[in-house]
């Protein structure tokens, strides 16, 4: 096959009348191609997770005659951190929802919740971290420790710089109201927000569960 | 000579005094006046002939991807001169320090130099250049006015230039790491490395990271979404499927760097236990995932250029690529295979017999693949009309040279071989063989092949040419020795020898190396003479060589908006087409054309992170926690610019256009 084009001219070759070479009336407008960037993003930021994961898969168990998992973790307060943060990721839902339907004000009210919610689950965090450190389970305690500072800490800082954007745009939305830009922003950082979500139930199941396990 | 020590960190300055500038050191100190005085002049000419606003507002603000391409070039070609002075220091050292002879370089210098070499060679020399070429020529090739995402395009410039100005800090403020150019733990830990040197190659590197991870992405972006009408993936330019295949490599590999990266920085700043010795910690962790990062690291650096020599094959023997469809499957293979073989840079590890085969036979499997190319090229050549411009010169010495280092890959593959061979200079041999073989003939290729694309006339043969052979020849001088030497068992980064039966080797290996220094001169020399010459190598058609894809259908060099009307595309040589079947440059109903506008966020955010570097580096924690601030602070302003793009009026289109045509008749 390719042979044959290598060789004969195209069957519409010389003879026919040439087809069109230029969009004379310039309607090739080449698509928007921010989601896609910034999904390719959050793919990029997800090897990094990656990353962390497998590190606390290999050291995870070297608690160099420290404290363990089952030692250190109260699943009780976890549990309330999960749910402070999917329900986090329902009220930004209902953000995106109210956006579709051009709620300015319902949208920074959903918003303001998913902040909120963030927030509480960011002081719970870092509650269990002063708690942890001030028990002498810092991060240069065990190999262990460390990965797991390390994992959960760059979920929460990830946590923490999403609210900071998702107050800037609250800003933004009020002053500037669902403009095609702003809407467009309001996509990227829900895309964000999930994820995090899903970062999240990977780390609470793979770091908190499992790590209670003898 | 004893290594710095420094003073306890200070509140105000850190670990910064004025220990850390080297008075003492006579070859830096020399260096340093060299380059204020250097400084001075390009400062003093810039003010003389009134070039600063020119230049911040055509270049350093500019989001234009043609001027980010050059600007990119400008930065690899600087670094390598940084890079191959490195090289040639070590060169010298090897040469003479054999026996009595301590050489001239004491060994925490000389550990600096081959880690620094290794560094800017790669982050600040090779990638640099291939950002650069695809920058250039992705959305030429693809018939876009831009790229994807042309602010990103610019911050990731000035991020990687802030990555190569720490590196060249370290020269004169402080020092550089003296851990190989992988900085593998424990030695690079505090306990080995307590000096700021790692600290210096820790920053770079994540800085210009940032830099290439979104210039990863934005060209994916581009090449997914933007290009021209008819261009469906099958009809792409291979310069362009290589670049995609590279960027895409770049995306899943560089976050696993970030991420190496910043728990080796644990290590370093809050004692964490990741790659030490002691509570649990585990070294190998670290050789590992750095090495995820760096065997496709290694491919994408030879993938664009792979692109860059199936271009310059068709265009010099006027023929269509021999076999494109086996050119693109072979591109992908190398780009999957390429995450699979990793631990053949350690098989001395002792992971197993099992595992080391499984390595071994994957590495020995991307021959395949490479070697499918190889052929594509000899085809497309065989019964081609071919021009032996300075290009396809390139493109030869190519094709003899890298099937070479091919070779001694394979070699190095077989796990029993390489525990034999492992960290010798066969090693260095064979991994020089490749890039300069590949990635350096390949930029240099490109950059001859393109020249006039990018400022309008071509550059001088004879000088080309000089410089040609001159590194062929340099790189067979310099890199055979290093193969017969590492068969004998000479391991890698000596700065002395005891037995002065090698020395022989070494001087020939030195001598290579001064005629690569004459090959780059010939190149620089090139440059002046072409400029000064550009009259009589004026190219008025922009399309010198009688090429085949796009980027040779507009002007040279070509307007901001590279194209009046977007084309549309029936053919992969789609130009060739066009040209073949007499497609007309329509020469009226323009249209205004929608432009992005410059901005000066990229450099100003890139700035405020090279200061938290800086800051970082030296533990100033003020000025890290305050220019971190001021980053975030900045990053939010920019978000809220709506007005990041203009029209160009359909009469100012007119008139560019309507000068080509006067152009291009007088020609004719």
């Amino acid at each position: 096959m390719s042979e044959a084009v290598t060789l004969a001219p195209p069957s519409h070759g010389t003879t026919g009348t040439p087809p069109a070479f230029y969009d004379l009336e310039g309607r090739h407008h080449p698509q928007n191609g921010t989601l896609l960037g910034f999904w390719l993003y959050l793919m990029s930021d997800l090897l990094i997770f990656a990353c962390l994961f497998a590190t606390y898969g290999v050291l995870g168990r070297n608690y160099a005659a420290g404290p363990s998992g089952a030692d250190l973790f109260e699943l009780p307060l976890i549990a309330v951190n999960t749910a402070l943060l999917l329900v986090s990721s329902i009220t930004y839902g209902m953000a995106m929802i109210a956006m579709q339907a051009r709620r300015k004000r319902q949208v920074l009210a959903w918003l303001a919740a998913t902040g909120l919610l963030g927030l509480g689950f960011l002081g719970i965090e870092l509650y269990e971290f002063h708690h942890l450190i001030h028990l002498g389970a810092g991060p240069g305690r065990s190999a262990f420790l460390s990965s797991f500072f390390a994992l959960v800490g760059t979920h929460g800082l990830h946590v923490f710089f999403g609210c900071l954007w998702l107050a800037v745009l609250m800003v933004q939305v009020q002053r500037m109201g669902l403009t095609v830009a702003n809407r467009r922003r309001l996509f990227c950082l829900s895309m964000f927000w999930h994820f995090l979500d899903v970062v999240w139930i990977g780390v609470f199941s793979f770091v908190y569960l499992m790590g209670v396990l003898p | 000579m004893t290594p710095h020590v420094y003073p306890p960190a200070d509140p105000v300055f850190g670990k910064l005094s004025w220990g850390a500038i080297p008075l003492h050191d006579p070859i830096l100190l020399s260096t340093f006046v060299g380059v204020v005085i250097g400084g001075l002049a390009v400062l003093a000419l810039l003010t003389r002939y009134r070039l600063w606003t020119p230049l911040w507002r055509d270049w350093i603000t500019s989001i234009d991807h043609k001027k980010i391409g050059i600007m990119y070039m400008v930065l690899g070609l600087v670094m390598l001169l940084r890079g191959f002075a490195d090289a040639i220091m070590m060169r010298a050292q090897q040469a003479m320090a054999f026996g009595e002879n301590v050489g001239y370089l004491p060994p925490h210098h000389y550990d600096q130099i081959f880690t620094a070499h290794g560094v800017i060679m790669i982050f600040f020399v090779a990638m640099p250049f291939i950002t650069g070429l695809m920058n250039y020529l992705v959305p030429l090739m693809i018939g876009a006015r831009d790229v994807a995402f042309p602010f990103l395009n610019n911050f990731s410039f000035w991020m990687t230039t802030v990555g190569a100005v720490l590196v060249m800090a370290s020269l004169f403020v402080g020092e550089f790491a003296k851990t190989g150019w992988l900085a593998y733990p424990p030695l690079s830990g505090l306990d080995y490395s307590p000096d700021v040197g790692m600290d210096y190659y820790i920053w770079a590197l994540q800085i210009a990271g940032v830099g290439t991870t979104l210039s990863g992405i934005n060209l994916i972006v581009t090449i997914v979404k933007m290009r021209a009408p008819g261009m469906d993936l099958m009809k792409m330019p291979i310069f362009v499927w290589t670049s995609l295949c590279s960027n895409v490599l770049i995306v899943v590999s560089f976050p696993v760097l970030t991420a190496v990266l910043a728990m080796l920085t644990l290590d370093r700043y809050v004692d964490t236990n990741f790659f030490t010795s002691s509570l649990g910690g585990n070294p190998m962790m670290y050789v590992n995932l750095i090495w995820i990062w760096g065997h496709p690291e290694v491919y994408i650096l030879i993938l664009p250029l792979f692109g860059v020599y199936s271009e310059v094959v068709s265009t010099y023997c006027s023929k269509r690529l021999f076999g494109y469809s086996s050119m693109v499957y072979a591109t992908v293979c190398i780009t999957i295979l390429s995450y699979l073989v990793w631990l053949h840079h350690f098989f001395t590890m002792g992971s197993g017999a099992s595992v080391n085969s499984f390595f071994g036979i994957t590495t020995m499997i991307i021959s395949i693949p490479t070697g499918a190319k190889i052929f594509n090229w000899l085809f497309t050549m065989y019964r081609g009309r071919i021009r032996f411009d300075v290009p396809m010169l390139w493109t030869l010495g190519f094709m003899v040279t890298f099937t070479v280092g091919g070779m001694t890959g394979v070699l190095l593959a077989v796990p029993p071989a390489d525990f034999v061979l492992h960290n010798s200079l066969f090693l260095v041999a064979h991994f020089h063989n490749v890039i300069i073989g590949g990635v350096v003939f390949g930029i240099f290729a490109g950059m001859a092949y393109w020249f006039p694309k990018a400022f309008g006339f071509r550059m001088d043969e004879f000088w080309g040419k000089v410089s040609f052979w001159f590194w062929l020849a340099g790189y067979w001088f310099a890199f055979t020795p290093l193969y017969v030497l590492g068969l004998m068992g000479v391991t890698r980064r000596m700065s002395h020898f005891d037995d002065t039966t090698l020395q022989p080797w070494f001087v020939v290996a030195a001598f290579g190396a001064v005629l690569i220094a004459i090959g780059i001169a010939a190149f620089l020399w090139c440059i002046v003479v072409s400029i000064r010459r550009r009259e009589s190598l004026r190219d008025v058609t922009g399309d010198p060589w009688g090429g085949r894809t796009l980027e040779w259908s507009t002007s040279s060099p070509p307007p901001d908006y590279n194209f009046a009307f977007t084309p549309v595309v029936h053919d992969t040589d789609a130009w060739w087409d066009m040209k073949r079947r007499g497609a007309e440059r329509p020469l009226s109903g323009f249209q205004p054309i929608h432009m992005p506008k410059n901005t000066a966020a990229g450099v100003v955010l890139a700035a405020i992170s090279g200061v938290v570097g800086f800051a970082l580096i030296w533990h100033i924690w003020w000025l890290a926690a305050l220019s971190f601030t001021a980053l975030v602070v900045a990053a939010i302003v920019h978000t809220f610019n709506y007005h990041r793009d203009y029209h160009i009026p359909a009469a100012e289109v007119e008139a560019t256009e309507a000068a080509r045509t006067r152009l291009l008749s007088l020609h004719v």
